[in-house]
């Protein structure tokens, strides 16, 4: 058996009066990708923050290549694995350049600067998600699409081994949500590396992603390979709402009726 | 593409400039001028005469002790900006000249002898610091809940100001309103406000990649590896302890934490590697400017560098604000 890059056992998470999930165990393997769904409020980002260790557990562990969440340090954790946020501080008072390149902190020497090579990869990141030319435009003034594919393209700049992706297609026109899940899957599907992402929408989720976890929002839940996972049977009873597939051109499709 | 840094190193340099223009100012003009070309060799050359003590005994202690707390202030300013994520923070937002002030006034009141004033200013300083710390701490540390204590606190502190004024003696207020508004004619001792500002702007300048990050929001700034919790503690207490430090140096002169900050972000943007020296540079030029008028200008008396620094400091940053404004609208 592989060593899982992330194993989880018997975490429960709650927040407020959510039982996020309750003895949920899971290992994500390299080259992996995991999508998560749920109705609103099931708790999807703190379970993703959990994972980050952003949000504290009740129970269970968390293990990072066998390796206990909590005895990792801050900037080695940094290099494990990135964050993509949904709904954190739209506050970003430098460039485009400047904030990409942020992204580089957790690889920088002690003093925090910058090296040549680091320039380089901020710069190509930016270029990879398609905002080349807009380097020195104060981030602010980005529209919200921008603004996430530079998000993106800092995460790119992390170059952490596990993606955490909160609503990576947020904000994205229809042909950028499916260009900026292909690069993100592209790069995450490399050698030890794996993706873990909140997702809406059901049909994105089975398209880009080879093992979901469904969220119920009260404790209970249901972790698998997509093709056993995303059955009628079982989104209909997340979502409380009547679904059918659809099969045309090869793939298959949930329609929400 | 080179370094974002690179293009502002110039402005860097032009605030080295700045710096040491007014310390040269300064130190030419007072009760005796000075000539430009006397003042170098002056500085260096004991010619036995009395400008050489004039410049040595006199300019030299309080203009390089106005630089240092300028340049103290200024850094406490932008460390509190930093922390609160609040543009309006200032070195003294959350109570610290406050608990200071108190102390002091306290010490004028019993009539304990003018040496005690700087301890006493520090003490009062260190206990509003820990007693805000305290209130903050417990529970859930965050940084809205820190601003709200520290301003409240700030408006308590206040109140007992007014009420040891009301109790003092009519012969006693001006010394404690001197006091209030800040006044560097006692600082003569430039040593330890020198050793104040480089030890604060080493910390700072070590904490600098970490305070980029932390404005970028505190779950994005703790994903890409900064221990935020402990980040706002430190820069808590390092901000307030410089505070405290100039405080009791030279009273609770007003505005130059407030403005120099906000000039320098205008000018070269949120690099704290940037700003924090150039906060320094453009701080301690700024009090040195000031010292020079209030002790010039209605020569032989003095005024409190603290009128002079809020005369000077309300227009600019009326200014300042305004453009920033209209900046964002366009």
């Amino acid at each position: 058996m592989r060593n899982p890059l992330l194993h989880v056992h018997e975490l429960s998470v709650r927040i407020g009066d959510t039982q996020v999930c309750k003895g949920l165990s899971l290992d994500i393997l390299a080259g992996q990708c995991w999508g998560i769904l749920g109705p609103n409020g099931a708790g999807k980002t703190t379970l993703l923050h959990t994972l980050g260790g952003l949000h504290a557990a009740d129970a269970g562990q968390i293990l990072y290549h066998n390796r206990p969440l909590r005895d990792i340090g801050a900037r080695e954790l940094a290099r494990l694995r990135g964050m993509l946020f949904q709904n954190e501080s739209p506050d970003f008072p430098g460039s485009l350049f400047e904030t990409v390149l942020s992204g580089r902190h957790p690889h920088l020497g002690r003093l925090g600067w910058e090296t040549p090579e680091d320039l380089d990869i901020a710069r190509q990141a930016i270029r990879t998600v398609g905002l080349d030319g807009l380097e020195q435009r104060r981030a602010q003034t980005l529209s919200g699409g921008e603004r996430q594919r530079m998000e993106i393209a800092m995460l790119l700049a992390q170059a952490p081994q596990l993606g955490l992706l909160d609503e990576p297609s947020n904000h994205l026109d229809p042909d950028q949500q499916i260009v900026m899940l292909r690069l993100l899957k592209k790069r995450f599907n490399a050698e030890r590396k794996a993706l873990v992402m909140v997702l809406h929408d059901v049909n994105l989720a089975m398209r880009f992603c080879d093992h979901l976890l469904l969220l119920k929002g009260n404790g209970q839940q249901l972790s698998g390979s997509t093709w056993e996972i995303a059955t009628e049977k079982n989104i209909q009873w997340l979502y409380q709402h009547p679904v059918s597939l659809l099969q045309a051109q090869g793939t298959t499709c949930i329609h929400f009726l | 593409m080179h370094h974002p840094l690179r293009n502002k190193l110039s402005l860097l340099a032009l605030l080295l400039a700045l710096a040491l223009t007014s310390l040269s100012i300064s130190l030419m003009i007072g009760s005796v001028d000075i000539a430009p070309g006397e003042l170098w060799p002056l500085l260096w050359q004991n010619d036995g005469g009395s400008h050489y003590r004039i410049i040595h005994e006199l300019r030299l202690p309080r203009t390089v002790s106005a630089f240092a707390v300028g340049g103290v202030l200024a850094l406490a300013g932008l460390l509190m900006q930093a922390l609160l994520r609040n543009p309006l923070a200032d070195p003294y937002i959350l109570g610290v000249s406050g608990g200071a002030a108190v102390a002091v006034l306290g010490a004028m009141l019993m009539g304990l002898p003018f040496a005690w004033q700087a301890p006493m200013a520090f003490g009062g300083a260190l206990a509003s610091i820990l007693l805000l710390f305290g209130l903050a701490h417990s529970g859930n540390w965050n940084t809205t809940r820190l601003l709200l204590t520290g301003v409240v606190l700030a408006a308590g502190w206040s109140a007992l100001i007014s009420f040891v004024l009301s109790l003092s003696p009519p012969v006693q207020l001006p010394g404690m309103l001197f006091w209030l508004m800040g006044d560097l004619s006692d600082a003569l001792n430039p040593a330890l406000p020198v050793a104040v500002l480089v030890l604060g702007l080493v910390l700072a300048l070590w904490l600098a990649p970490a305070l980029n990050l932390a404005q970028l929001g505190t779950a994005r700034a703790a994903s890409l590896g900064v221990r935020i919790r402990r980040l706002h503690m430190f820069v808590y207490l390092l901000a307030s302890l410089l505070t405290a430090a100039a405080v009791s140096i030279a009273g609770a002169i007003g505005f130059v934490g407030l403005i120099a900050p906000h000039m320098l972000r205008l000018a070269s943007g949120s690099d704290h590697r940037i700003l924090i020296p150039g906060a320094v540079l453009l701080g301690g030029s700024l009090l040195v400017l000031a010292d020079t008028a209030a002790r010039t200008l209605i020569a032989p008396m003095q005024l409190p560098v603290g009128v002079l620094t809020a005369l000077l400091g309300v227009p600019m940053f009326l200014y300042l604000l305004n453009r920033g404004i209209a900046g964002k609208t366009a």
